[in-house]
């Protein structure tokens, strides 16, 4: 019982040293493969930003359009109805932007990036590029890694826009709130610090998020089962990873 | 050739487990220059692992791969892709890359380690793939391939930067006796046309009789019989003829070991 507690609590540090190393590896072939191979980082830009778009803005709207409900609704208990933009705003921009964008970008690019690196695996294609003397963690790794960590911020930054749209369209458009009202509050209260706390979460979470699919994806076993449990696993410790590190972020700004 | 029997892959004293199982123990093999090896034996005993300790994908627990007069253990990363670059390896499925077409699969090696011309390229690209018979398919995707055209293309895209050494594993599972007639001529015409090495892993009796000039028999981690395949019909060993043969019952056990098949109808073992 003790030993197995012990093999468990050693495989889980050798594992998280593993990933750590791994981290590092791809953090320091970054530089070089951005500058020299900028076509496959562009191309993987497309896969895990562009290709998420519409699921980014769709989710987006609704969940701008709830806010505008939600903040009318019990904003206007108060006679402050006009604070609905601002309150749209802040939740969107500091918190449900970042946030939300992750887990669904896990659910898409993550996914994505996971099923295809460990078929490449389970099919021999990392192994026969490496018979090529050709570095699969530069040519494949890495190239995907930066494609989610540059296409995070800008698929948040698109969410949060969007979700104000369908805030305003909501609140301003269908509950009669003025629209001058709507702006100007959210202007003359929302600091640059607040915007920066988003971009902050936005890239910690682009960063965890393509790092733990591009893990998986590698480390899958190389069988049709192996690569279904390596998707599943980072759908699920991404949303994990992502929520405590929100709220450590989230503290840390509150000082 | 006339450096012919120089070894240029010696193996000496191999050790390499996986876990609690010990594959080899003890494995000593040659690879002449020049010569179609091949390496047989029942599956299961480590004829792909060795491919694998041979590129060094793979490190072993004990025992010496020299490449070339060069000791694998001593090389590191760089020098060991500078190395690879003379190996060409087809993989069991072609492992050709999905996402390419198959020009594309065959020029992938030349693209990332040359800067040729794009005319050039699609020269070298085309007579690999004529050498193949499958110019006319440049064009098609992975998927669209059958078993047999995949392994081809992959053997195309494994000469495109002019290896000195081919390995080959398992090339003739699963295809249909046509293309694995193409494949056994593909994989002598290679070697001579182009005076390189091949090591050819398999089970396939009959394919490699026609195609190897040396033949080992690896059987319970270490060699069980070598020499060129003629000369392994004619050992007197009961493994080989059992597995010249294709024998079911023998050295290699038709029954898995199992506890007294009478005691276990009766239900004895259950007491």
């Amino acid at each position: 019982m003790l030993r197995e507690i012990y093999y468990q609590i050693m495989g889980f540090v050798r594992t998280f040293g593993a990933f750590q190393l791994f981290f590092v590896k791809l953090v320091m072939n970054s530089p070089r493969i951005f500058v020299r191979r900028f076509g496959l980082v562009v191309q993987q830009v497309y896969n895990a930003g562009a290709l998420s778009l519409v699921i980014i803005m769709v989710c987006g709207l609704f969940v701008g359009g709830v806010l505008g409900l939600q903040g009318h609704s019990n904003l206007s208990k108060f006679n402050a109805e006009d604070s609905v933009g601002t309150f749209a705003a802040f939740s969107l921009i500091k918190e449900l932007g970042p946030v939300i964008t992750a887990l669904l970008f896990a659910g898409r690019a993550g996914t994505a990036l996971a099923s295809e690196i460990g078929l490449m695996k389970a099919t021999d294609q990392l192994s026969a590029m490496e018979m090529m003397a050709i570095n699969p963690l530069r040519r494949v790794l890495v190239p995907r890694f930066l494609g989610g960590v540059i296409s995070m911020p800008m698929l948040v930054a698109v969410f949060t826009s969007v979700g104000l749209f369908g805030a305003h369209v909501v609140a301003v458009d269908l509950l009669a709130v003025d629209a001058g009202a709507f702006w100007q509050q959210m202007q003359s209260t929302l600091e640059i610090a607040d915007i920066y706390e988003g971009i902050v979460k936005s890239v910690v979470f682009g960063v965890v998020a393509s790092l733990i699919a591009v893990w998986e994806g590698y480390n899958a076993v190389p069988t049709a089962e192996g690569v279904g449990r390596a998707t599943t696993r980072t759908v699920v410790i991404t949303a994990i990873a992502v929520l405590i590190l929100d709220f450590m972020i989230t503290a840390w700004y509150l000082g | 050739m006339d450096n012919s029997s120089y070894e240029l892959i010696e193996i000496h004293d191999l050790d390499y487990s996986r876990g609690a199982r010990q594959i080899f123990n003890g494995l000593n093999v040659e690879i002449r220059r020049g010569e179609v090896t091949a390496i047989m034996g029942p599956s299961g005993t480590g004829k792909t692992t060795l491919l694998r300790l041979i590129t060094k994908q793979l490190i072993p627990d004990r025992g010496v791969i020299l490449v070339d007069g060069q000791d694998l253990s001593a090389l590191n990363q760089k020098q060991l892709y500078k190395l690879r670059r003379r190996f060409g390896m087809l993989f069991q499925n072609g492992a050709l890359l999905t996402d390419f077409n198959v020009f594309e699969n065959v020029a992938f090696p030349l693209r990332e380690h040359t800067r040729l011309p794009n005319r050039l390229i699609r020269h070298i690209v085309l007579t690999k793939l004529h050498a193949v018979g499958l110019r006319g398919a440049a064009d098609m995707m992975p998927a669209e391939l059958s078993g047999g055209m995949a392994r081809r293309v992959a053997l195309a895209r494994a000469m495109v930067m002019d290896p000195d050494i081919l390995i080959y594993d398992e090339p003739f599972v699963g295809l249909d006796p046509i293309s694995m007639g193409v494949i056994v001529r593909l994989v002598r015409k290679m070697n001579d046309a182009l005076g390189i090495s091949s090591i050819l892993v398999s089970h396939d009796v009959q394919e490699i009789a026609s195609v190897a000039d040396r033949t080992y028999l690896i059987s319970d981690g270490k060699v069980a019989a070598s020499g060129s395949p003629q000369e392994l019909k004619k050992t007197s060993s009961d493994l080989v003829q059992q597995f010249m043969n294709g024998m079911a019952d023998g050295p290699v056990p038709f029954h898995y070991s199992a506890p007294n098949y009478a005691e276990q109808l009766l239900g004895r073992d259950a007491e």
